[in-house]
């Protein structure tokens, strides 16, 4: 079973709550996906509207644990000040933390970032920071405290999948005991189910479900698929070759030329 | 005296962050607090006084990926 920052978790689907046509909606996904973790953030509360409340009640109903995320943070101290909120707010000490370095390619900073790392870890915060596939980066975030990472697969939002399937490979090999989760540019289930065949420990993903024509039984499809995946990797493949071998045995082939 | 709450201009004679919860009808609502760009706990806002031009952050949760 997957554990992160001694916490084991039955499901290695991670799912954002954002951008669902409605929170019925919502609710009905996080059930279908199977997810014990979603994401939340923390936006400002206006006195009318409120609309904060009525989410977190909806998000408290469900059961779930909840991983709050510091998106839109462009700094360290944007980003530590968030966290700092969240952690009140939500009552964990979970955060995933993300610095972005450019608003157009939603990067991460990883100056702001691993400054921020280390300011949160000596805090006590558990972090999961969002991170490129940078080797050396992930290294200074463990050095800072950080006991998961997670790599992008794409830019968040855009779908693409694992768009470099190498370098994941080689992060994955690195560092073969740090719990690692594939955090945005998920757009199929079969980029999922990739993933998890890598070595991957879960996947997190928010947009291919949510903007969906379906989000409820796409959420059950990332569902299988990261099962799948999963269940894959745990079965040793087998290696891939360059040229043809029958799978059928030759031997007493009948001779009916 | 005139803050900036979530970066809107308001004019308040309120002395305490509790206070302006409370005259923002936020007092027992699900909220983090920020003054300045610094994290103020719940347990401090009776003793944060606010001052002129101070900015005041109040957030709540949200949905996010």
């Amino acid at each position: 079973m997957l554990e992160v920052y001694g916490t084991r978790i039955g499901s290695r689907l991670f799912l954002g709550t954002a951008q669902y046509p409605s929170p019925a909606i919502l609710a009905r996904a996080v059930e279908a996906a199977g997810a014990e973790v979603v994401t939340v953030s923390l936006r400002r509360e206006s006195g009318a509207e409120r609309a904060g409340q009525g989410f977190w009640s909806i998000i408290r109903e469900l059961g779930v644990r909840v991983l709050p995320n510091t998106a839109g943070c462009y700094s360290a101290r944007e980003a530590v000040t968030t966290a700092e909120m969240a952690r009140e707010l939500f009552g964990t000490p979970w955060i995933k933390l993300e610095v972005i370095g450019n608003h157009d390619t939603l990067q991460p900073d990883p100056f702001e970032l691993v400054e921020a790392a280390r300011i949160l870890c000596a805090e006590g915060f558990e972090v999961f920071p969002y991170i490129t596939e940078d080797l050396i980066v992930a290294e200074r975030l463990l050095d800072a405290g950080c006991r998961v990472l997670m790599p992008w697969g794409a830019p968040i939002g855009s779908g693409r999948g694992l768009a470099n399937p190498y370098a994941l490979r080689t992060l994955r090999a690195r560092f073969p005991e740090v719990p690692m989760v594939v955090d945005a540019g998920i757009g199929l289930p079969s980029h999922a189910t990739q993933a998890m065949e890598l070595g991957y420990d879960a996947v997190l993903l928010n947009t291919a479900v949510a903007k969906a024509g379906d989000p409820v039984r796409m959420a059950e499809a990332f569902r299988r698929a990261v099962e799948a995946g999963r269940l894959g990797f745990e079965s040793d493949p087998m290696d891939a070759r360059d040229m043809a071998a029958p799978s059928t045995p030759v031997l007493g082939t009948a001779f009916l030329a | 005296m005139q803050i900036l709450v979530n970066n809107e201009p308001r004019e308040t004679q309120v002395h305490t962050l509790t206070d302006l919860l409370r005259e923002l009808g936020l007092e027992a609502a699900v909220v983090a607090t920020a003054v300045n760009g610094s994290f103020v706990p719940v347990g401090r806002r009776p003793t944060v006084e606010l001052q002129e031009a101070d900015r005041v952050e109040v957030l709540a949760p949200m949905q996010g990926g």
